[in-house]
């Protein structure tokens, strides 16, 4: 099995550092080194930085490039500036979801970069080709040549200009980025995003340049962190997880993620079905719900009515590190997923009183 | 390496018991902890409740994961560690020191069938 799994440019740095490892998407990745309590508080309180090397990078260009994304997008990337990103989905003509990802539009006309999920990337791949009959496009999985890692945590833009020394980033707002340049001349893409409702930066660079910066960061004390507490960052922000709160049963607008299709765009590929979904209203909701114990929901309990009629079923939970409250995401029938409806989870031999709260659990502070 | 202490009985579900006349008290190997990470949530079993060798008791869960607790001898639960209970902490700190429950044994030759730490050393390397 474990010759199988793929390995990122930051492998053995993982391994120096004593993490504990943990195969994720087809990659051997560190889940946690110091604790994933202590990496959480750092991104919360100070900075830590993440190997996201696993990520996957697929470029688009050509005289279609931008009717072609809108047309596998669920987001309108036609009133995207040049260095601006948007979040969405591309989407099965059912309405279920191919993956969640990120559109860069890139400084040069007519080019944009797909950032999608590592589990993802061979799927992908093979759904954008598939697609792309009667678009004049190239489509290029780059995926193996980039490395890449996240800065977050309130001190992070500090930290880039510091330690890796690109001043330019204190200019960058949230969602955009800059292009920058390695010694070698090699590309170096900064951007303002994240995945733990902190301020924070991506950076992509070639393997080599990413192993560097990485070196740099943790020798000089930025706490290296996990994909562990990552999952508990996103989950208190509120943000969905490909395979968890978003699939191919699940849509965007069970997800809540509606903001993220634009109907009243011309054309995309699912459009139909999320409109009809729209006008009818969905069967299921992806809701958050805080229970009233200490006892811990996982993914795939039973969430329950007061008489034990199933209703839903949790798809992320966690005794919540920053709130300190047991908190779950869970798919329930849409007709109890109005806020303050109370519910219940049934977690091992007990049953778990809880109600229905917003998703992003924690405040973001994200700059904007 | 984690630490093993001599003089108590281990299962292979990584619980330790130490015997207290005809009441085994149990907790869960520095092993155990170490592999777990920070412990955030004990599901106890209540007083009075009646104990089978083998079958789950409760659960520890960590951040990550939830992994039961196996009751290494039968009898009946006597006492729960409420200190434990509200300070989940303490067994990352101080596994040996940190019991969860006491037991009274309805068959102490079940302890025969326990692991002494030289043997259990084998399987918490």
């Amino acid at each position: 099995m474990t010759d199988d799994l793929k390995q990122t440019c930051l492998h053995n740095s993982h391994i120096e550092l004593g993490a504990k490892m943990s195969p994720f998407a087809g990659f051997d990745m560190p889940i946690q080194y110091s604790g994933i309590i202590d990496e959480h508080n750092s991104v919360r309180n100070e900075v830590g930085v993440f190997d996201v090397s696993h990520m996957g990078e697929i470029f688009i260009s050509g005289p279609d490039a931008l009717k072609f994304v809108n047309h596998i997008f669920t987001n309108d990337v036609s009133v995207l500036q040049e260095g601006g990103i948007l979040y969405g989905m591309m989407c099965y003509p059912d309405g279920g979801v191919v993956d969640d990802l990120l559109v860069y539009r890139e400084f040069e006309a007519d080019h944009f970069l797909l950032v999608v999920n590592a589990s993802n990337i061979d799927k992908d791949y093979l759904w954008i080709r598939e697609h792309s009959d009667g678009f004049n496009v190239v489509i290029d999985n780059q995926s193996d040549r980039w490395g890449q890692i996240a800065v977050q945590g309130p001190e992070s833009e500090q930290t880039v200009v510091d330690l890796l020394g690109i001043e330019e980033v204190r200019d960058l707002s949230f969602y955009t980025f800059l292009d920058a340049e390695d010694e070698e001349g090699g590309r170096v893409i900064v951007s303002r995003t994240g995945y733990t409702g902190e301020d924070g930066f991506e950076i992509y660079a070639s393997n080599a340049n990413i192993e560097a910066m990485w070196r740099e960061l943790v020798g000089d004390g930025v706490k290296p962190c996990g994909l562990g507490c990552r999952d508990t960052l996103r989950f208190e922000a509120g943000l969905p997880l490909y395979g968890d709160e978003l699939s191919e049963e699940i849509s965007p607008l069970m997800a809540g993620l509606g903001m993220f299709c634009k109907l009243d765009k011309e054309e995309f590929i699912g459009k139909e079905a999320l409109e009809t979904q729209k006008v009818c209203g969905v069967q299921k909701k992806l809701v958050g719900i805080e229970l009233d114990d200490n006892a811990i929901p996982r993914a795939g309990y039973p969430v329950e009515l007061e008489d034990g009629r199933q209703v839903g079923v949790v798809t992320t939970g966690y005794h919540s590190i920053s709130l300190d409250r047991s908190l779950c995401f869970a798919l329930v029938d849409s007709s109890f997923a109005a806020l303050g409806t109370v519910l219940f989870v049934r977690i091992r031999k007990r049953v778990f009183g809880g109600k229905v709260i917003k998703k992003r659990f924690y405040q973001t502070n994200y700059k904007k | 390496m984690s630490k093993i202490v001599d003089g108590l009985l281990y299962s292979e579900s990584h619980e330790w018991v130490r015997i207290d006349g005809n009441i085994a008290i149990i907790g869960v190997s520095d092993f155990a902890q170490a592999e777990m990470g920070d412990i955030t949530y004990v599901d106890m079993p209540s007083e009075g409740d009646e104990l089978t060798k083998g079958e789950d008791f409760g659960a520890l869960e960590s951040v990550k994961a939830s992994s039961e607790l196996y009751a290494p001898v039968s009898g009946k639960v006597v006492a729960c560690n409420k200190q434990v209970e509200d300070s989940p902490e303490l067994i990352n700190e101080d596994p040996y020191g940190s019991w969860i429950i006491k037991v009274e044994m309805s068959d102490s030759s079940e302890l025969d069938s326990l692991l002494d730490s030289v043997s259990y050393e084998k399987i918490a390397a």
